[in-house]
Parts: C-alpha cells; structure tokens; sequence
C-alpha cells in the first residue's frame, strides 16, 4: 500500500549513509528487513555491528513478512515533535514482528479507543516525500 | 558473595542549593555551592576535596570546579554511564576511590540548570526539549523512534509502561497513587517545590502528556544541585555527623529506553528471565551487604516518571515480579504508614527533580534521623539510578 502524508514541519529523517542506512534503503522498496546473525542466525533491531549472542560481525538484511502483534501503544498529547504538532492526540506502537524482533512504529487507519494488545498487523510504508519512507502498519482483520 | 565495599565508607557531609525555576544562576555556580556546603555539613576544608564523581552528562567539568574552588588537591576522576542511571553509582565508585586510597575526601555531584539559555545548544548532552529539537539528519538510533513521533522520554516510558499494564495487569492509577504519595511527602518538605498536596481525583482530571502518563507522574524541570561527601569509615568516625555508612554497591548494565526495540528485546522488565539490569544488580547488592529487601526501612527510587517505581519494587525484590502496581495501592510506599516508604522528601514529582541525585541527601537523612518525613527506627535505605537505564544502586546503613 502506498500513502501520502502531508507534515507541516522538517520531518525527522535519518542521515543516508550511516551503517543503519540500509534499513531506510529497503523501505523504500517497501521491504522490511532486518538485521540477521550469519553464524547463530540471531535476529536483532536496532541494527548494530556485532551480534550480540555470539559476537560474529556477519549479518544479512533478511527480509520479514511484517505480520507482527501491537504489544504496546501510547496516546502522545503535546509537547511533541514540530512534525507531529498538527496531529496530536497521535497514537504510537511497539510491534513484536512474527520473527522475533520489535519495532517502534504506528498504526493506521485505527480508532484510539480501538487499540489493544495483540492487534495482529501488517506492515506497509508511508512515502514521506521522494526520498524517505517509513514502516508503518496496519490491522489484518480477524477472519 | 564477598563483602566487597561493605563498610568501607560513608557519606559524611550533604548539601543541596535551592530548587526552583529560573534561579538565574550557572550550573558552575549552582554545584559550588552544594559542594561547599556538603563540605561544611561534614566539618571539612573545601580545599581537601581530592576526588570528584558526576554522571557522564554533566555539564560542569572538574577542571572548573578546581579553578574555582581552588581544588589544587584533586587526584580522581571518574564518570557514570547516562544520566538517571548513575545516582548511586556515583556513591559506589567515590567508596571505590577511599577504600583503595586514591582519594579521601570525594564529592559526588549533580548540578543542573533547566532554563532555556542553559539547555539549548549545540551539545549532544546539553539539556534543551527533545521535542522541541529540529532532527533533520539523525545519525544516531534516534532515527528509530523520532520518524514515529516518539522523542521524548515520557514517551518511551509509556511505551515501557503500557507493556507493563499489559503483562501483569498493571494500572495507571497504580501510577498515580505513587504520585499522590510523594506529593504528600513533598507538600511537609520545606525544600520541596510543589508543597500542594495532591488527590487521587486530582491525579485522573489531569493533564494526559502520554497515555498511561499524566503530568503529575512526571518529574519537574527546575534548577538546583546537590552534592555528598564520601570518606573513608575511619576517616568517618571522626567528623561532625554521624556517617551514613555504604553498606553495599553495585552496578550493572541495562537497556536504555531510548532504544525501545532492544528493551522490549531483553531488558527482563516485562518478566521472563534476565541477566541485566535491575535483578542483576540487587544479587550483588544485596549479597554484599548481607541483608535482603525485607530489611530495608526507607527506599530513595529514582524516579523520572512514577511508573518507574513499582518496576524497580520488583526488579529489586521488595515485591514479585508484576506486583508492583497492588504494593503500591496497599499505601506501603507512603510515609508513615506504610512498611516501605519511597522517596519520603517527595522525589522528582514533589520536592525537585535533580536527575534523582537529591534522593542522596534524604536517604543519608533517613540513616541520620533527621528527615521531615523520619521513618521511624530507620536503619538501613535503598537508593538507585533510573531502571530504565544502565545503573547503580546502594545501600546506606547507620
Ligand atoms: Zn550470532
């Protein structure tokens, strides 16, 4: 899924070309890709230069299915981010991805009063503009 | 476990400056004046101060200190991984110091102004409002959490703290009821800043800055510094106070909420088994003191959100795991009933927040017997850096 969203502020954008780069690179293919140990196959997020279980330096950006579950959620009332002023109150979320890892992200299309542990959900990207895109999620609907 | 640094040291001397909004003074000058009158409180020459202990985040240097206070004895020098976290720590390492004879009389300090001209710039570390901040070009794990509007930590705890409500049962009036607490504590503390007490009711029509967390649960942004000298148990015995002996210390590593995808990950918080942090801590702590949670009298926890609280409760066994929030409403961490009062000068939501190093000064009070708020028969006080963070802990004892 694509959507736009118009912020009315500097958006906050990470640096190209840092080692955490390659996360922001893949989102922009609309991939979730994290992070994977070469040698024990430990998953970890935030990317990082060793694996911290067997201290092996080589990984792969391995390719999630970003289905994950909604394990926390916050409500955030100002003082925020200038680039979420016009938003508030906004949601935010912690995922636990079907593989393993967590992320920080949010949901969309969903009431506040409808959030809830467990939420299963599905990753899709939002462009911010021609040169970032961002994970963000969305409910998969109970059958 | 050995007894390591048992007994080996003592905090000897407290000072503290005024807490306040907008006192209009440096940080430089704020901290020589809690050095100084940490020093008079002991009975000691300023100018045989020879160790100097702050958070890796401090702003005022030792060099500083030495030219103004004429500290031409100084020979230690240590810092403590991030900001809350090191409360205790710094007690720790200052004990480290006096007990191996680097040093003899160390001051461990904290100093902060929150007014606009002191907390903006351009350093990493310099104060100033996360949210507030333009973050264009993130190199750092911000660009992990800032691109999904969380930035600031309030909002990294409530993420903790839902997660918290959603394992254990946990509720957000847990959270309140220990604001309402330590604004009781603070409203018969002189010191304190917010001397109104605050109900229960008060506490859910208030503002919500990041849902579970409301403004009372948070700490105050203000100016103030607090400083405490650590010497030698011999050297103790001869001052003007009765010591307030380190009966244990201990660090460790942990998580730090601003990498909230590695603290879901491992920090052990949420239960399950954890090698880090908090319970990690306290086997140390509490095997080199040779006593249990059970015989703490008075707890000092650091305190950056009151959710904070019934985490550390647990991760440091004064109650099971996920039991925080129900030890909290059975009024036990509330002065004078309850078995386990905490931050009984009012912590960072009442009497000020000074990155938790003024839980120091009370907790030496409590040992003493001369708090406002005197547990009675006080021995033995808890004291720790920030749960959420890698930190210390120590335990004071008359
Ligand atoms: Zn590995």
């Amino acid at each position: 899924m694509t959507t736009k969203r118009v912020f009315p502020s500097e958006f906050p954008r990470p640096l190209p070309g840092t080692e955490f780069w390659p996360f922001w690179e893949a989102c922009r293919r609309r991939e979730l890709r994290i992070q994977r140990c070469l040698e024990c196959g430990e998953l970890r997020h935030h990317p990082r230069p060793y694996c911290p279980g067997c201290r092996s330096r080589r990984f792969e950006w391995a390719l999630m299915s970003g289905r994950a579950r909604v394990v926390s959620w916050t409500i955030c009332h100002p003082p925020v981010l200038p680039a979420f002023a016009d938003r508030v109150p906004y949601q935010a979320i912690v995922v636990e991805l079907e593989e393993g890892p967590f992320l920080v992200s949010n949901l969309i299309g969903c009431e506040l009063d409808d959030l809830a542990f467990d939420l299963p959900v599905q990753v899709c990207f939002v462009d911010i503009d021609d040169e970032l895109t961002v994970p963000q999620f969305e409910v998969i609907p109970r059958p | 476990m050995s007894a390591g640094l048992r007994d080996r040291a003592a905090i000897v001397g407290i000072g503290q400056t005024a807490f306040g909004r907008n006192l209009g003074r440096s940080e430089l000058d704020l901290a020589c004046e809690a050095i100084m009158a940490a020093c008079a409180d002991a009975g000691v020459p300023v100018g045989s101060i020879d160790g100097l202990v702050s958070y890796d985040i401090e702003q005022v240097a030792a060099w500083h200190l030495g030219s103004t206070l004429g500290l031409d004895g100084l020979r230690f020098f240590c810092g403590t991984p991030s900001g809350g976290g090191g409360v205790a720590s710094t007690v720790g390492l200052a004990t480290m110091a006096v007990a191996t004879g680097a040093a003899e009389h160390v001051i461990c300090f904290r100093s902060r102004n929150r007014s606009k001209a002191a907390s903006y710039g351009p350093g990493h570390n310099q104060g100033g409002r996360p949210w507030e901040k333009t973050t264009s070009g993130l190199a750092d794990l911000r660009q992990f959490h800032h691109p999904f509007g969380i930035a600031a930590p309030v909002q990294e705890m409530a993420l903790i703290a839902r997660r918290h409500m959603g394992v254990f049962g946990t509720r957000a009036e847990h959270f309140g009821m220990q604001a309402v607490a330590q604004r009781h504590h603070a409203s018969l503390n002189p010191a304190a800043i917010m001397r109104a007490p605050l109900t229960l009711d008060d506490w859910a029509s208030s503002r919500m800055i990041a849902d579970p967390i409301r403004l009372p649960d948070c700490s105050l942004e203000n100016d103030g510094a607090v400083a405490v000298l650590v010497t030698s148990a011999e050297r103790a015995r001869d001052l003007r106070q009765p010591p307030a002996y380190v009966l244990g210390a201990a660090q460790g590593y942990h998580t730090i909420h601003t990498e909230l995808a590695d603290t879901f990950a491992r920090s052990g918080l949420f239960g399950g088994p954890s090698t880090i942090g908090g319970r990690a801590i306290a086997e140390r702590l509490f095997g080199m003191a040779g006593v249990g949670p059970g015989d703490v009298d008075a707890a000092m926890i650091f305190d950056h959100f009151t959710m904070a609280v019934p985490l550390t409760l647990e991760q440091y066994g004064f109650c099971p795991m996920g039991e925080g929030g129900p030890f909290i409403a059975t009024g036990a961490t509330r002065w004078p009933e309850g078995r386990l009062p905490v931050n009984t000068h009012g912590g960072s939501n009442g009497e000020a927040f000074v990155h938790g190093f003024n839980h120091l000064p009370e907790a030496v009070r409590q040992v003493r017997g001369t708090a406002v708020n005197q547990v009675e028969g006080c021995e033995i006080v808890f004291v720790n850096g920030a749960i959420t963070d890698t930190h210390g802990a120590v335990l004071l004892r008359c």
